[in-house]
């Protein structure tokens, strides 16, 4: 039997695979998404849904680039998607915070601000630092702990409901013509390209691993070495509270439905996605810090979930240069750069070259003597 | 609507009426016999919602139940002089914080 062909195949349907397929079949690619399913490792489940710059790129000039460039596609990113899905992703760009508690985390947080604000490039976008009174005037009405000293804001930050966003970049590939194949995990990927599921043969003239975790075995198959390893994250929401914390912030932020979502974990190596009481107590104390009311609210549901973790924690973007047309995208940022993903580098893709603002993003950084 | 034999020998109130009930039952239990069929209204639209599972899954039986919201009434005992509420929209924890 004739395999299928297809002008791309995007290995992965969480965030990274997702953007990038709906990206290819936007532009008229005639494109199939290869999606493990539910049943996968799916970072996607885990994320926090923050569309967040604060901090990105610290001692990484290029993954700051790369995020402000994703920042600047997100309003049409997002309107495209909602109406594909026929309903809101529920994106808000309102703008994001970092709190600091007690003298030692402000002083910290003040450095680190000024730190990245002189780095070559600067910030990803703007950050204003906010002592306690202006963080009131900004908040009126939100009950602060009294440790919260001050903030940093990034005005051009936001978030995103990340289930939402999921949904919608399946919907908008679809609706673009795109094929959508959940249900099975690859086996195997061929040059030529083949890639292989059970019985299933499919062909494509070019092919973009975006599996998470599973991405080093699959882009091995391929000569392209990529080494991604496990952190787990944990995540509560609580029960539906009136309006409290109209910005999100690190690790704590409240949807428009009025959940708060409390974060974050990170547990390196770890293979499972079990929630420990005891990671989930410190996070509920911190956010009760920053919000004392949040200390009655009770917590509905609380679960983990694995991200993808690069060696230095930036993306890894890679082409192979003895197969050329094999792409590799990885990232925990996959929503955050979703705008990037399914706009410059989908465009990239299909052209033929990776963009230049992701050149120093390659895997020849972990091992310049392989290059 | 239910006819119950014996109603019961507590009292609990809700939204200052009498409800008769029984020991041992829940407050969703005695809210229901009693013919009342919404507890709270949705966060999001205001919609009407009562007991669905009554087993501590669904989240619709919420309440405010002796000035605590979001309680599950189909998890609670009920006690003599009780007082419930109904839960309206989201329960308010900054203002019980206050109280």
């Amino acid at each position: 039997m004739m395999a299928e062909r297809f002008d791309v195949a995007v290995i992965g349907g969480g965030m990274v695979g997702s953007a990038i397929a709906v990206g290819c079949a936007r532009r008229g690619a005639r494109a199939v998404l290869l999606d493990e399913g539910d049943v996968a490792l799916r970072a996607a489940r885990g994320n926090f849904g923050l569309v967040w710059s604060q901090g990105k790129g610290d001692g990484m000039p290029a993954y700051a680039a790369w995020t402000r460039e994703s920042l600047r596609h997100w309003d049409a990113f997002a309107d495209a998607m909602s109406a594909a899905a026929g309903s809101d992703i529920g994106y808000r760009r309102s703008g994001g915070l970092v709190f600091a508690l007690g003298e030692e985390e402000w002083a910290q947080r003040q450095e680190d601000v000024r730190r990245l604000h002189n780095q070559i490039g600067g910030p990803s976008t703007p950050v204003r630092l906010l002592d306690r009174r202006a963080l009131e005037d900004l908040l009126p009405g939100t009950p602060l702990g009294p440790r919260v000293l001050g903030a940093s804001l990034a005005p051009e930050d936001g978030h995103v409901n990340p289930l939402l966003l999921l949904r919608g970049m399946h919907a908008a590939f679809r609706a673009a013509g795109g094929a959508h194949r959940p249900g099975a995990a690859v086996d195997a990927v061929r040059p030529g390209f083949t890639v292989h599921r059970g019985e299933e043969t499919i062909a494509a003239d070019r092919v973009v691993i975006a599996a998470g975790l599973g991405t080093p075995r699959l882009a091995a198959m391929l000569g392209m070495r990529v080494d991604v390893h496990p952190v787990r994250g944990q995540n509560m929401v609580t029960e539906r509270l009136p309006p409290l914390l109209p910005l999100p912030a690190s690790a704590i932020r409240q949807t428009a439905e009025g959940v708060v979502q409390i974060g974050v974990s990170y547990e390196e190596n770890l293979w499972e996605t079990a929630t420990t009481v005891a990671e989930l107590a410190r996070m509920a104390a911190r956010a009760v810090q920053v919000l004392p009311p949040l200390a009655r609210a009770r917590v509905v549901r609380a679960w983990g979930a694995l991200r993808p973790m690069t060696p230095d924690r930036y993306p890894i973007y890679a082409q192979s240069r003895v197969h050329r047309g094999a792409y590799v995208a990885v990232c925990h940022s996959g929503v955050t750069l979703a705008a990037a993903h399914a706009g410059p580098l989908a465009e990239a893709i299909l052209a033929g070259q990776l963009p230049d603002l992701v050149a120093a993003l390659g895997p020849e950084r972990f091992h310049a003597d392989a290059a | 609507m239910l006819t119950r034999p014996d109603t019961g020998a507590l009292t609990i109130l809700f939204e200052g009426t009498p409800v008769p009930a029984r020991q041992g039952e829940s407050v969703a239990a005695a809210l229901l016999a009693a013919g009342i069929l919404a507890f709270r209204t949705t966060a999001v639209s205001g919609a009407p919602r009562g007991p669905f599972c009554m087993m501590g899954a669904c989240f619709d039986c919420l309440a405010v139940v002796d000035g605590v919201g979001g309680v599950q009434t189909c998890l609670v005992p009920v006690r003599e002089g009780m007082r419930v509420e109904r839960q309206r929209g989201a329960r308010d924890v900054a203002a019980e914080a206050v109280a």
